[in-house]
């Protein structure tokens, strides 16, 4: 049943749409310029097709090294995150008590505190201990993580039956068997859109691994590119192949599972 | 399990560790050092309310402050009135709605630090460039004044957002019913008529997260701010927290800086309790 109204509608649609992606598009298009003919004007096609520039951007940004540091922070994270606020929310829902009350209330509350109240003295504790390296930055990932995510769980755990640990408590399990193979197998759902969650976070996060991680080599992709933009500044044609080499890894992941992220994102909000 | 039990305080260990080294210690501990004269290594003496005092006539943290607020409220309007007509748009039955949710949705991915940058070519670069096509002067020199540094946040900001809140207003929009939206359709209920008086009322919840989400967004900002404008032209740009991490890094003023930051916490809280407390109390209304 489509009504006359539909075809202006659709015709607005698909013009915000290129709106949208205009940005994109002249961050290609530019990237495969001379930094003369960027010069000269922006919004022509280039002349000829190059890729001078994505080799150069490419070694200058060191790009295999850099998105395989932005892995493993960004891995390690999110599965310990995953682990860890699993077990706390199981913990928590499966108590009925006060002291669980409280400790949930305070994680809930915690994600209220702006990063900006807690980065001077986190860096200076941590820095005390030596601990200002990736492990420390996992570790404070999980710290800054396990709020949301503990909520989440929470609310999935609640709708899981207890006749179900009972079930498992006869039959002789324990405490953690039950929660492996039982509970968390179940939670699945939920725990997809944790991963979705804290992999957008932390992937993108610039500002806690800019303080966290001062070795030459160790950067995360933002923290590479915000140092390559600063020497490349006014070299555009080599600051848009690099920023577009960025951006690729996360298309294609979502070009192949934009539903997914979506699904996940909607669903970390609205809960 | 019981709190007794060795095995619930075994599965809580991990997080509940994280959260106090992470979170609570260094909030408490930064709570204490703005009361002194703390360098980022050791703290020699009390201070008592110096550093705050100090504040009330720091003329660059006012404007920061003052900068955030503006911002925030235009980017919250602009992001909420864009995100729900996405949302409409894409829920009404077009051939191409699942393609421009995944455009509108994208830029949500990427982080605010690099849409900046690619923000900062389209401003300065090709702006200029579309400006001398059409024979728009206003459209050069962007970013290089206080007024167009503000705009350009903005409409980054209402870019990258729109597309999330659209998310969540979706979600709820599509649990809304098909026979009642039909029904006021017969009733002879026209189409803005539908909006107003079904459709709205319907996803007013979604407002609440809508408006916590946005203001959270935008009040704590710091990767588009650094990478868009840096805060210039003047630091006429520069919004609360890229303020206290200077005050703390580049100026190496860290109880000053921490004592700014105790106030921004404040700030937040107040906001989030206030919103709470309005959601509360409206939702008891309906």
């Amino acid at each position: 049943m489509r009504k006359k109204y539909l075809i202006p509608l659709e015709v607005i649609g698909i013009f915000l749409a290129l709106l949208w992606l205009a940005p994109f598009y002249l961050m290609i298009v530019n990237s495969l310029k001379t930094k003369r003919e960027i010069f000269e004007d922006t919004l022509k096609p280039p002349s000829h097709l190059t890729f001078d520039n994505y080799i150069a951007a490419f070694k200058e940004l060191d790009f295999l090294k850099t998105f395989g540091n932005s892995l493993l922070i960004t891995g390690a994270s999110v599965i310990i995150i995953i682990i860890f606020s699993a077990m706390a929310a199981y913990a928590l829902s499966r108590t009925k008590s006060k002291v669980s009350t409280i400790i949930f209330f305070i994680f809930v509350a915690a994600m209220l505190i702006p990063f900006q109240s807690v980065m001077i003295p986190l860096v200076a504790i941590f820095g005390k201990f030596e601990m200002l390296n990736r492990g420390g930055l996992i570790f404070m990932y999980l710290g800054f993580g396990a709020s949301l995510s503990i909520f989440l769980y929470h609310g999935a755990l609640n709708s899981i039956p207890k006749s179900l640990d009972e079930a498992a408590t006869i039959d002789g399990a324990n405490k953690f068997q039950i929660f492996w193979h039982i509970i968390f197998p179940i939670l699945k759902p939920i725990t997809v859109t944790v991963a979705i969650l804290n992999t957008i976070w932390i992937w993108n996060d610039y500002l806690l691994p800019s303080l966290v991680i001062n070795q030459q080599g160790m950067e995360t992709i933002p923290l590479k590119m915000f140092f390559f933009f600063g020497e490349y500044t006014k070299q555009w044609h080599l600051a848009l192949a690099g920023l577009t080499i960025a951006i690729i890894p996360v298309i294609i992941l979502y070009f192949f599972a934009q539903r997914e992220i979506i699904k996940g994102v909607s669903e970390g909000a609205v809960k | 399990m019981r709190i007794r039990e060795w095995s619930y305080w075994l599965f809580l260990m991990p997080v509940l560790a994280a959260l106090v080294l992470v979170v609570i210690a260094p909030l408490l501990l930064g709570i204490y050092y703005s009361f002194t004269d703390w360098n980022g290594i050791q703290a020699t003496g009390f201070v008592g309310l110096a550093n705050y005092k100090a504040i009330f006539q720091d003329e660059r943290f006012l404007n920061s402050l003052w900068f955030t607020a503006k911002f925030s409220i235009v980017s919250i309007v602009l992001i909420n009135v864009i995100g729900l007509s996405l949302a409409l748009l894409v829920t009404a039955k077009l051939k191409t709605n699942k393609l421009m949710r995944t455009i509108f949705f994208m830029p949500n991915l990427i982080g605010g630090l690099i849409l900046g940058f690619i923000w900062q070519f389209i401003f300065t670069k090709a702006f200029a460039g579309f400006g001398s096509l059409v024979g728009l002067e206003n459209l050069k020199g962007w970013l290089s004044t206080p007024n167009t540094g503000f705009w350009g946040l903005v409409i980054l900001m209402s870019w990258q957002m729109a597309g999330y809140i659209m998310v969540i207003y979706i979600a709820y929009l599509e649990g809304i019913s098909k026979e009642l939206i039909e029904a006021a359709e017969i009733d002879g209920a026209n189409a803005f008529q539908r909006f107003w008086h079904v459709i709205f009322p319907l996803v007013a919840p979604a407002f609440t997260v809508s408006m916590f989400l946005t203001l959270s967004n935008t009040f704590k900002l710091y990767d588009q701010n650094l990478s868009l404008t840096g805060g210039g032209p003047y630091d006429s740009t520069q919004m609360v927290a890229m303020e206290i991490f200077n005050t703390a890094f580049k100026q190496y003023d860290m109880a000053y800086a921490q004592s700014k930051s105790v106030i921004f916490f404040i700030i937040v809280a107040v906001i989030a309790l206030v919103q709470v407390y309005i959601n509360k109390k409206r939702e008891v209304e309906m």
